[in-house]
This record gives structure tokens, sequence and C-alpha cells, in this order.
């Protein structure tokens, strides 16, 4: 199987730089999954109930919306379709790591793995074999840390250390923003996320959660749009940059 | 809420996520993806992460946050953008919306 294949060359490959990303991201993920695990218990779940939704859901923001829903009296059937809908976005990150998935053990495993932490962490990995290796080392990272904290969390029913007065609420967004920063050097993608950033600031205050992080994707259809009518103006090939400059003239 | 409706709402959650997940690595491998699409398909995610950074940098739920978190994560943001390590980022981030909740700052 390939992932023995890889153990074997697993910490040559591997540079530290990525290990030390990793490790950060479980540790925050940890007290994050702890003060998940805190709302779980007020909501009237067993600890093991949380190890388990923390376990077989696997996907931190949509969690909170579902205990967020029990917690307000609402069904279940219903809270599990607004996770749904948090963790549509899934899909997308799919469609970009999936190369790295090939099918069989590595697709079935891995795609339980897709989440945002792992959607950056290969994003910023060009190179394919290396890629591979940090989607999984980074997915078991979360898959151990989320469940551990959510744990811990539910088991003390009180926090230990309220993830706001520690700054922790800010720190995830910038974790994910700092490891989008190589890719947004590209100034198709700053263009598609910047325009898709104002749409999911201007549409989150109207619409279910989950929604309007889908809206962002329309950032990228006007890059893409403005691309192929630049094309035809016979302008050099990386044309992405044209898009830009484009959209700045207009 | 029954144990039974609390068992099928989970049950729903965790296949639909799982399937969700899924279906991106399937068709992504079912068909011969052009270096093109492959690349929108990238810029996807990229665009897809920033959505959810700057909205959980924003937002509890549908409601604006204070001024501490994004004051954070603005920090945090401008110390990667001059290529700091990411516990650096992570720690100003933290640091810098602890320390103005500390200060009475929401």
């Amino acid at each position: 199987m390939f992932i023995i294949v890889d153990m074997r060359s697993f910490w040559r490959t591997l540079d530290t730089a990525t290990v030390r990303v990793v490790l950060v991201m479980s540790a925050s993920v940890l007290v994050i999954g702890a003060s998940y695990g805190v709302t779980a218990h007020a909501a009237g779940l067993t600890w093991w109930q949380i190890v388990i939704i923390a376990t077989v859901v696997l996907a931190g923001s949509s969690e909170f919306v579902f205990v967020g829903i029990l917690a307000g009296g609402g069904a279940p059937l219903l809270a599990a379709l607004a996770g749904l809908l948090v963790n549509t976005r899934n899909f997308g990150y799919g469609l970009s790591v999936g190369r790295h998935l090939p099918r069989g053990l590595p697709m079935a495993l891995g795609a339980h793995l897709i989440n945002d932490e792992t959607a950056v962490i290969v994003a910023g990995e060009p190179e394919s074999r290396r890629a591979r290796i940090a989607f999984f080392l980074c997915g078991a990272g979360i898959l151990i840390s989320w469940p551990l904290g959510s744990a811990i969390g539910a088991a003390i029913g009180e926090l230990v250390a309220d993830p706001e007065a520690l700054g922790l609420d800010a720190a995830f967004p910038a974790l994910l923003a700092a490891l989008a920063v190589p890719a947004l050097r590209d100034r198709g993608t700053l263009c598609a996320a910047a325009i898709g950033a104002v749409v999911a600031v201007a549409a989150t205050p109207f619409l279910p959660a989950g929604l309007p992080i889908l809206l962002a994707l329309s950032g990228l259809a006007v890059v893409e749009l403005m691309r192929r009518r630049a094309r035809p103006q016979l302008r050099p090939a990386n044309s992405d940059d044209d898009t830009c400059r484009l959209e700045h003239a207009r | 809420m029954s144990a039974t409706e609390l068992a099928v709402g989970v049950a729903v959650l965790a296949v639909g996520t799982y399937l969700i997940r899924l279906a991106g690595p399937a068709l992504r491998n079912r068909f011969e993806v052009s270096p093109r699409a492959a690349a929108v398909m990238d810029r996807g995610a990229i665009v897809l992460l920033v959505g959810v950074a700057i909205t959980g940098a924003l937002f509890v739920g549908q409601d604006l946050v204070g001024w501490a978190r994004p004051a954070g994560v603005a920090v945090g943001v401008i110390a990667a953008l001059c290529r700091a390590p990411i516990i650096v980022v992570v720690l100003l981030a933290a640091g810098t919306a602890a320390g103005l909740r500390a200060c009475g700052v929401a």
C-alpha cells in the first residue's frame, strides 16, 4: 500500500517546517476542540457522544453549528442539515487536494481528512509527494487533536483555558490566512480571493452559515470570465496578470 | 430530543459530510483534468479558505465580533506578509487579541 511505502521515506521527505506547522495547528485545534467539548456538554451531550461526533464528523465549524441548534432546542435532523451546509466547502477542497488521493485506500481514508487545515497545507506544497505526506500528517494531527480536545472539554465541563482570553479565536483565522499567503502572490488568485472575501462578508449577516463561503467562489467565476474575455486581445500568455490589470482599469 | 433522533442526526451529518468530501477526489480522479482546470480548482480552494478566514475573523454566527479578534488576525496576517514563521504569526495574533481583551477591548 502506498501509505506503507510512503512511511519508509516519511521522515526523509518531510521538512521540519511542515512538521512545525502541523504541530502549531494541532495545538490550536486541541484548545478549540476543548471549547467545543464544553459547549456540547452544556447542550446536554455526554462525553462519549461528543467524542464520537468529533471523530465521525471531524469538521469543527459544522459541529459548533450542530450543537448550537441542539442547545437551542432544534431537531437533530435540522441541525444536521445546517451542519452539512457548512461542510459543502469541503467539496471544493476535495477537487483541489483530490489529485493527491488516488483511488482505493488513500481516497477512502483521505476523504475523511479533507478540511480547512489539510487544504491549506497542501496549497503551500507544490511537490506532489511532499504534498501527499503533508496532507496525511496534518490530517492525522487533526484526527487526534480535535476529538481529544473535545474529550478534555467534555470531561471537565468548564474551560481549562478560555479560548477567547487566550486570543485563540484570532489565531485560527490568522493561521489559515498566513498559510494562504504564498498562493495569493499569484495576481489572479489574489483578485479572485479579494472579490470572494467581499462577497462572503457582505452575505454573512443575511444567509445561513456555510452559504456565504460558497458565494465567495463568485470571485473565481469573475476572474475566470475576465480571463476568457481578455484572451482574444492577443496579449502575452500569462493572462492572469492581464485579467487583474483589466479589472483595475474598469 | 430522543437518543434515536440524536443518532439519526449525527449519522446524517457524518455520512453526508463524508460523501461531500469524497465527491471531490472521486470526480478529480475519474476525469482527465487539464492543467488549466487544475489551476482553477487550486485557486478555488484558496478562495474558499480566504472566505473562511475573513468571515471567521469578523463574525460570530451572523453578528460582527468586537475589535479584539479582527485586530489580532490583522496583526497575524501582517506578520505573515513579512514572512514571519508560522508560530510567530499565531502567537502575535493570539497575543494581540488576548492583550486587547485584557485591556477591556471586546
